[in-house]
């Protein structure tokens, strides 16, 4: 009975009349996680999201939440609540009757649902707000009472739509911790989708990278930044050097590549079924690459080579370094240690670099 | 210089309304009001005193006729916002792009021809040897001609045709400016139909509401052609009245009186219908 996942897609799909917007997802979200959905700007995350609302029919598949078939469930009657892109409180009403908005609905009497509405305001930390006006909170504050109108109805799954994207930088911050706060607090099962890596890759247990209809790869935070299984997993999440190659030789999943400016590579097949001839797609993270002074130090990497420093990004501890290679004048980016060893690198000034094959992960170029 | 030529400025866009108000709106009523204010003694000798408004209330005729005019006007309003509604909605919600123009256009299509000619197409219709006497008889459901004209339902339902723009056009700005996810949010924390209804969209579209109620209900208590023209002889409206005080009787102080107490009494009607669902002007105009 414990492993009955809360929510349960099975190649859900969604057609618009000659589009096909969602197309035959399947993914389950175990009880109590946090699972994100991750992906560019119209790839079909808010369509998904509202299917599994009941806002909108899937063309074919099927939906379960605590294993029950929801897909004849009318939206008001689905036991999942869903936090608006744009949180979509009624102005109409002050903050104490948008929390119990839900509960009256349910018939539940004044009194409970007053205790009910002080207690889950309470854990949201903002007490005694109930007779104040939508108008009179912050953005952060509305953020909360949006999910505390959903959470004192107590679903199954909260879903949430991009609920960030309306706040400035500094707010998101602080709101990422305080979702993971209140997400681990509640023991609530949350479905979050958003475009913007970060929040997915802090808050979440489980994340699904989305890309035009399909979930590219699912997995931890983890997972994706450090194997990631398709060319645009690697090229979304997280930071990447990029190079278009050729295979010139593989000998399993060691591959040696030859770059369209003439650089030699060393590299994995992360995706399989790569052969000497085939266009590829490669990819090095900034942090894989190591900085030297000496060339001694990198010569042993399997990929290495020297560069001119052409800019120093000084950003704390995400410093970076725009170096180009002496050889061919490609630009690399690299990752400034944290250490402060090469803290008085200037401009033009020449540093030896390198990675190791394993960090130069490959796959078969699209198209 | 600068604050002089920003009040010349000002002064100049101000004028056209402010003369407006005053030579056809204030000018006139000043006047009506000292021609209600001067009783009949005797053949051509006046006097001044508030004579005229006491026959209002005295004979039983008058206030009658104001208290039925004053309700019928009231039911019309509630029968436009009734039927006017779910049109609104309609357009607002549930349609995009050309078809809602469309739509919108056809309210407006009965508006290009004047309003006696709108209220002959109801006599057509309506009277005894008219299209809907006719066709119930083809029907069979009725046996001889029916005089459908002349009745409080004709006069109901011609106020009713009249005024129905002027409450669907208040209502659909109202509501499209009704943002659909709250009442997706609605429905996603459990709420029928119905409360939805209840407790979002009519809070929300009660600004156009109100303005639409208001409009309507004066224009239908200040309406002239269409109560004489589809309830008769019979028909006992206010305007009726005042219009035979200063035509037929020639008593320009009666009628003059009877003007200003349309006005008073329905600005209290108003007033008091506002106090009574808690609504206020200024709530109304500020959005
Ligand atoms: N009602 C609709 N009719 C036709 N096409 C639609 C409809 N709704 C969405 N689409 C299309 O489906 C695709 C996915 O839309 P969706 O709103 O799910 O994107 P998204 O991933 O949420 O994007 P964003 O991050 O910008 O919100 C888009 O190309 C959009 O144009
Ligand atoms: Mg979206």
């Amino acid at each position: 009975m414990t492993d009955v996942p809360d929510l349960e897609c099975r190649a859900l799909s969604k057609r618009f009349d000659s589009f096909e917007a969602v197309k035959a997802i399947s993914f389950e979200v175990p009880k109590g996680s946090f699972f994100s959905i991750l992906g560019p700007s119209g790839c079909g995350k808010t369509t998904l999201l509202r299917m599994i609302a009941g806002f909108q029919a899937p063309t074919s598949g099927d939906l379960r939440i605590k294993g029950r078939s929801v897909l004849d469930v009318p939206p008001n009657k689905r036991p999942v609540s869903m936090v608006f892109q744009h949180l979509a409180l009624f102005p109409m009403m002050n903050i104490g009757a948008n929390v119990g908005f839900g509960l009256r609905q349910r018939g539940v009497g004044k009194a409970q649902i007053k205790a009910q509405v002080d207690r889950v305001l309470e854990r949201v930390g903002l007490a005694g707000v109930a007779d104040r006006s939508v108008d009179s909170l912050s953005g952060g504050q509305k953020q909360r009472v949006a999910i505390a109108r959903c959470m004192v109805l107590e679903p199954d799954v909260l879903l949430l739509d991009e609920p960030l994207g309306a706040l400035d930088l500094k707010l998101r911050e602080h709101m990422k911790i305080e979702l993971k706060r209140l997400q681990s607090e509640f023991n609530t099962t949350f479905v979050y989708i958003t475009h913007d890596q970060s929040e997915a890759l802090v808050m979440s247990d489980q994340i699904a990278v989305m890309n035009r209809g399909v979930f590219e790869q699912i997995g931890t935070a983890k997972e994706l930044y450090y194997e990631p299984k398709t060319a645009f997993v690697a090229g979304f999440v997280g930071e990447a050097n990029k190079y278009r190659a050729k295979v010139s030789r593989a000998n399993g999943k060691q591959l040696e590549l030859l770059t369209e400016d003439g650089i030699a590579l060393h590299g994995l097949d992360a995706g399989g079924g790569l052969r000497p001839g085939d266009a590829a797609q490669v990819f090095v993270r900034p942090e894989a690459i190591r900085l030297s002074r000496r060339a001694a130090d990198t010569q042993d990497l399997g990929n290495a080579s020297a560069g001119v420093v052409d800019s120093v990004l000084f950003n704390g501890a995400n410093s970076q370094l725009i170096l180009r290679d002496a050889a061919n004048g490609a630009e690399i980016s690299v990752a400034l240690p944290q250490t402060g060893a090469f803290r008085d690198l200037n401009k033009g000034d020449t540093v030896y670099f390198g990675w190791e094959p394993e960090q130069t992960r490959c796959y078969r170029a699209e198209g | 210089m600068s604050k002089d030529g920003s009040r010349l400025g000002l002064i100049l866009l101000m004028a056209p309304l402010l003369l407006w108000l005053v030579t056809l709106i204030i000018l006139p009523h000043i006047g009506l009001f000292v021609v209600s204010l001067s009783e009949k003694v005797g053949v051509r000798t006046y006097e001044t005193g508030f004579g005229n408004y006491a026959v209002f209330f005295t004979e039983p005729l008058y206030w009658n006729t104001f208290a039925r005019t004053a309700y019928m006007s009231i039911m019309a309003t509630a029968l436009t916002l009734l039927i006017g509604f779910p049109v609104a909605y309609y357009i607002a919600k549930l349609t995009r792009g050309r078809s809602k123009t469309t739509l919108f256009l056809m309210c407006l299509i009965p508006f290009w021809v004047s309003e006696l000619v709108r209220t002959f197409g109801w006599m057509i219709l309506l009277r005894e040897t008219g299209v809907l006497s006719s066709f119930l008889q083809y029907l069979g459901v009725i046996n001889g001609p029916v005089e459908f004209l002349y009745n409080d339902f004709a006069i109901m339902t011609g106020l009713v045709y009249t005024s129905m723009l002027f409450m669907v056009v208040p209502l659909v700005t109202t509501l499209d400016s009704l943002d659909d996810s709250l009442i997706e949010a609605g429905y996603d924390l459990g709420a029928s139909s119905l409360s939805i209804l209840r407790e979002i969209i009519i809070p929300h579209a009660m600004p156009g509401i109100v303005s639409g109620c208001i409009v309507v209900f004066m224009l239908s208590l200040g309406n002239y052609l269409t109560p004489i023209l589809l309830g008769g002889k019979d028909s006992l409206w206010f305007t009726g009245l005042i219009y035979s005080q200063f035509i037929t009787r020639f008593n320009w102080e009666l009628g003059s009186a009877f003007g200003f107490l349309l006005l008073g009494l329905s600005s209290v009607i108003v007033f008091a219908a506002l106090k009574l669902t808690g609504q206020s002007l200024g709530k109304t105009m500020g959005r």
